[in-house]
């Protein structure tokens, strides 16, 4: 048995400690705002935060986040309140299939943590997940407006 | 070739699990006479049904029918607001819902094409679904007037509330729409003019936003059921190899492991309690394979195959006028290019999967698909059951491209679900057997000869494609005299699905066709990617041969194309074509037209040592009519994305017969500090009705193709740019 706490809760799961991360957050918790879609942490689409340290779960092992506090997309919002990003999100009706926007949306709040003004270049540089509908203009227009909400 | 399974003789026969009806699927009519006349609500539609495109809840909920798929392109939403124009309706009170592929038959396929590919979503069901609307309006309209014992002709209707001006009397479309129900529907009822359109022409959000910020949209791989088990599959690396055989008792033991099976001749899988669990049992499987005939065969075997093709004797031809061979004789100066363009993956974020649950007397499928009936296809197919007994439940699809009009992911979960019977089956494929066991953009070569006069007017074009037939392998029974017309998408003499547009005196455009043994499909744009940047590439040659503007050169051949012509003049004049670059910046500029719409972009890039650096992209269309401005211009950016990315980082290559390219680190994707600036002109001539989530790609390529060129003096014509050394700066 492995305890993990994630969005704030204890879930004790019966996983091999080498299952990466997101499959215990999507198959033992049943979790699935979390997506999978390369396996080997290139394209975003798993992006969880550990610690408050945004991370690509599908090759980060459940041993590893284990006394972590760990949010998914389902626990970013507060007391039914949207977070400033998600907010931003829905303004800027940045999704289309919205597939990789849970890691998006996630990266981008470690972003505005980070740097909570960011310029282009910035957001060039910690933006790095792929969306193969290709909503960049619209993500990029969003964090900067979540930066000034 | 892929595996075929038995298909039970009472199921129907409507073609073979191997995709040959992704596209123009049809019932036949002794189908419909077997499911009888048991007209009846599919079990999710809300009833108050008004014709067979909206039902209305008595809180006043507008639900609205959509059965083309959505997959981010947003013709959900666009279907939407024709019907809700139409209709009248309160817009913020419009929800959508789906009848399934079985719904469908059995209203005797009363909701038409759920097709979605073909940029068609919208351009061909236009018609038909704001008739709906209108239909459900008249409908609830003349319900109200029945109520007050006046004249319908003496009411009207807005925004959900109907008026009767006279008495002052009011009612909205939720108190009346039961009464309304048992109305006959007016057939053919008159529309709208677009000029009128209050919701429809409108650049409105899109209505599936909410749930995915959330993280709550449920796709194909989000998708539960209890009891379910998953299942990790495994195809025979090579194309049109088998199974000889693997060993289960290597991994039965592992941790969660349910079951070993083989699925169809080229395929084995693990079903577990997990995925995880699964994937991993089965990269521990030790499996033999007859790897058959194509085991050699290499990216170079099949280049060298396709460039003997490129002077082959052929009698496929796609455009021809005039004489060509006496053009270039007597031309004063001939230019020549051979172009070659690569396989391509489509590479949904979203691996394929779907889940099935198969008993005796039942057989019923949960995925993603672009063509809810080619699944459904597919799982009669698979499962041997009649088709009243079999249906499939449609989920958010993770992207499509194309690559979800094909539903063998459906046939493989049917397949692996019949040897557990009552047990729901979730089929993943993992990233990497995605990726090297799909099907993929066909790969082409070109070889061009031009010939130009003294004063540099192009007298004669010849185009020799030689390669990969898509119908050939996904629609055969579209062929023509063994020949694929589609292979000229673009070319064509006219018509709607891709028409040349240049005056050229003596043409001539045919094609060898060569089909390697890798699988071909249809993708974003499909053939239009590779024809555009042949034709316009080439285009660009001609002009620098005859030492001319390359937009000059072209408006002289454009005189009889004025909807080509108006949004190339559109893109030149926003990019300021009569006006220098700024310093270092160098600009391309091209045209195409396809899946009904015209449309144009204008580059501008610097670029220095191997980088490219896109300043600014111009890109315009004219579909006709602009449902949802908003979703179009996203629509038109991020075609960029992905053409773009194809041209830079993609490119399928061929080893031992099997794909090479197996994630996102070796096939790569435009990602934000790649993405250029791109903006749209939405210009719609409001005569036709044409595409949008496919054509714009078209130009994407050739536009900076041509800039690198006006850059550098270098013309690329092999592609990816990434094996020239040639990256996004």
């Amino acid at each position: 048995m492995v305890r993990l706490n994630i969005n704030g809760k204890d879930h004790d799961i019966d996983v091999d400690p080498n299952t990466p991360l997101l499959w215990a957050i999507r198959e033992n918790v049943g979790l699935t705002g979390t997506k999978y879609g390369c396996g080997i942490a290139q394209c975003g689409a798993c992006t969880v935060h550990v610690d408050g340290v945004a991370t690509r779960s599908c090759s980060y092992p459940v041993s590893a986040a284990v006394n972590a506090k760990i949010v998914t997309i389902e626990g970013l919002a507060q007391n039914g309140v949207l977070h400033k990003v998600q907010k931003a999100w829905l303004e800027h009706d940045v999704p289309q299939c919205g597939y990789c926007q849970s890691g998006q949306i996630m990266a981008a709040v470690e972003l505005l943590k980070n740097k909570p003004k960011p310029t282009d270049a910035d957001i060039d540089r910690e933006m790095t997940n792929i969306c193969r509908c290709g909503t960049f203009q619209q993500i990029r227009a969003a964090i900067h407006a979540a930066a000034n909400a | 070739m892929n595996f075929v399974p038995k298909m039970n003789r009472r199921a129907f026969v409507i073609g073979s699990a191997a995709g040959g009806l992704a596209l123009g699927f049809g019932l036949p009519k002794s189908a419909l006479a077997a499911v009888g006349d048991r007209a009846q609500f599919g079990e999710n539609l809300t009833s108050n049904e008004l014709g067979i495109w909206v039902a209305i809840k008595p809180d006043d909920t507008v639900c609205i029918r959509i059965v083309r798929a959505e997959m981010g392109q947003g013709s959900q939403t666009g279907l939407a607001q024709l019907i809700a124009e139409e209709l009248e309706a309160d817009w913020s009170k419009v929800t959508t819902e789906y009848p399934t592929p079985a719904d469908n038959v059995k209203r005797k396929r009363a909701w038409g094409n759920y097709n979605s590919s073909g940029s068609r979503a919208i351009r061909e069901s236009h018609q038909y679904v704001r008739e709906g609307g209108a239909a459900a309006r008249l409908m609830l309209i003349q319900a109200a007037a029945n109520e007050w014992k006046v004249p319908a002709s003496e009411c009207t209707a807005s925004n959900s509330t109907i008026t009767h001006a006279a008495s002052g009397k009011t009612t909205t479309y939720g108190k009346v729409a039961e009464a309304a129900a048992k109305l006959p529907v007016p057939e053919k009822p008159a529309l709208k003019n677009p000029k009128d359109w209050k919701i429809a022409g409108k650049p409105l959000k899109r209505l599936d936003t909410a749930d995915k910020v959330v993280g709550k949209m449920m796709y194909s791989i989000d998708y539960t059921m209890p009891g379910m088990l998953s299942a990790a599959i495994k195809d025979c690396p090579v194309f049109g190899g088998k199974v000889k055989s693997f060993d289960a008792a290597k991994v039965s033991g592992m941790k969660g492991v349910k079951k070993v099976v083989q699925v169809d001749d080229k395929s084995v899988a693990v079903v577990a309690d997990t995925w995880w669990q699964a994937k991993t049992a089965l990269d521990a499987l030790p499996i033999e394979w007859d790897k058959g005939s194509n085991e050699k065969v290499s990216s170079a075997s099949i280049a060298k195959w396709l460039e003997e093709g490129l002077t082959a004797e052929t009698k496929f031809v796609g455009n021809k006028a005039g004489d060509t061979a006496a053009a270039i004789a007597g031309a004063a100066k001939k230019v020549e290019a051979v172009y070659s363009y690569p396989y391509q993956n489509h590479a949904c974020l979203e691996p394929m999967n779907a889940t099935a649950l198969y008993t005796a007397d039942k057989c019923e499928v949960w995925t993603s698909s672009q063509n809810g009936e080619a699944a459904y296809a597919a799982a009669i197919a698979a499962s041997g059951l009649h088709a009243d007994k079999v249906d499939v439940h449609r989920l958010m699809l993770g992207t499509g491209f194309g690559r979800r009009t094909r539903s063998e992911y459906v046939t493989e979960a049917v397949l692996i679900a019949k040897q557990m019977p009552g047990t729901p089956i979730k089929l993943l494929k993992s990233r990497e057997e995605d990726m090297t066991n799909g099907v993929y953009h066909p790969v082409t070569q070109c070889k061009l000869t031009g010939a130009l006069d003294k004063d540099g007017n192009v007298t004669a074009l010849q185009m020799r494609i030689s390669g990969q037939s898509i119908l050939a392998y996904a629609r055969p029974e579209a062929m023509q005299a063994g020949a694929d017309p589609a292979t000229f998408q673009g070319l064509n003499p006219g018509g709607a699905e891709g028409a040349f547009g240049y005056d050229i005196p003596n043409l001539l455009i045919d094609h060898s066709m060569r089909n390697p043994h890798i699988p071909p499909w249809f993708w974003r744009g499909v053939n239009n990617n590779q024809n555009a940047i042949y034709l316009e590439s080439f285009i660009d040659e001609m002009a620098h041969a005859a030492g001319q503007d390359p937009l000059a050169f072209r408006r002289k051949m454009m005189a009889k194309f004025p909807k080509h012509l108006g949004v190339l003049n559109a893109v030149a004049e926003r990019v300021g074509w009569d006006k220098p670059a700024p310093q270092g910046v160098f600009r391309g500029i091209c045209q195409h037209m396809g899946y009904g719409s015209y449309v144009a972009a204008a580059a501008e890039v610097s670029v220095s040592g191997n980088k490219v650096k896109m300043h600014r992209i111009v890109a315009a269309t004219n579909p006709g009519h602009a449902v949802n401005p908003a979703q179009i211009e996203r629509q038109i950016a991020c075609s960029f994305v992905y053409g773009l990315s194809a041209l830079f980082h993609g490119g399928i290559t061929i080893k031992d017969g099997a794909v090479v390219e197996t994630n996102f680190d070796t096939f790569g994707s435009i990602r934000m500090a790649e993405m250029p600036r791109v903006e749209s002109i939405i210009m719609p001539t409001n005569d036709f009705w044409g595409g949008v989530g496919e054509p714009t790609i078209f130009v994407a390529a050739p536009a900076v193709l041509n800039a690198i060129f006006a850059a550098t003096g270098k013309r690329y014509r092999t592609f990816p740019l990434k094996d020239q050394n040639l990256q996004i700066g």
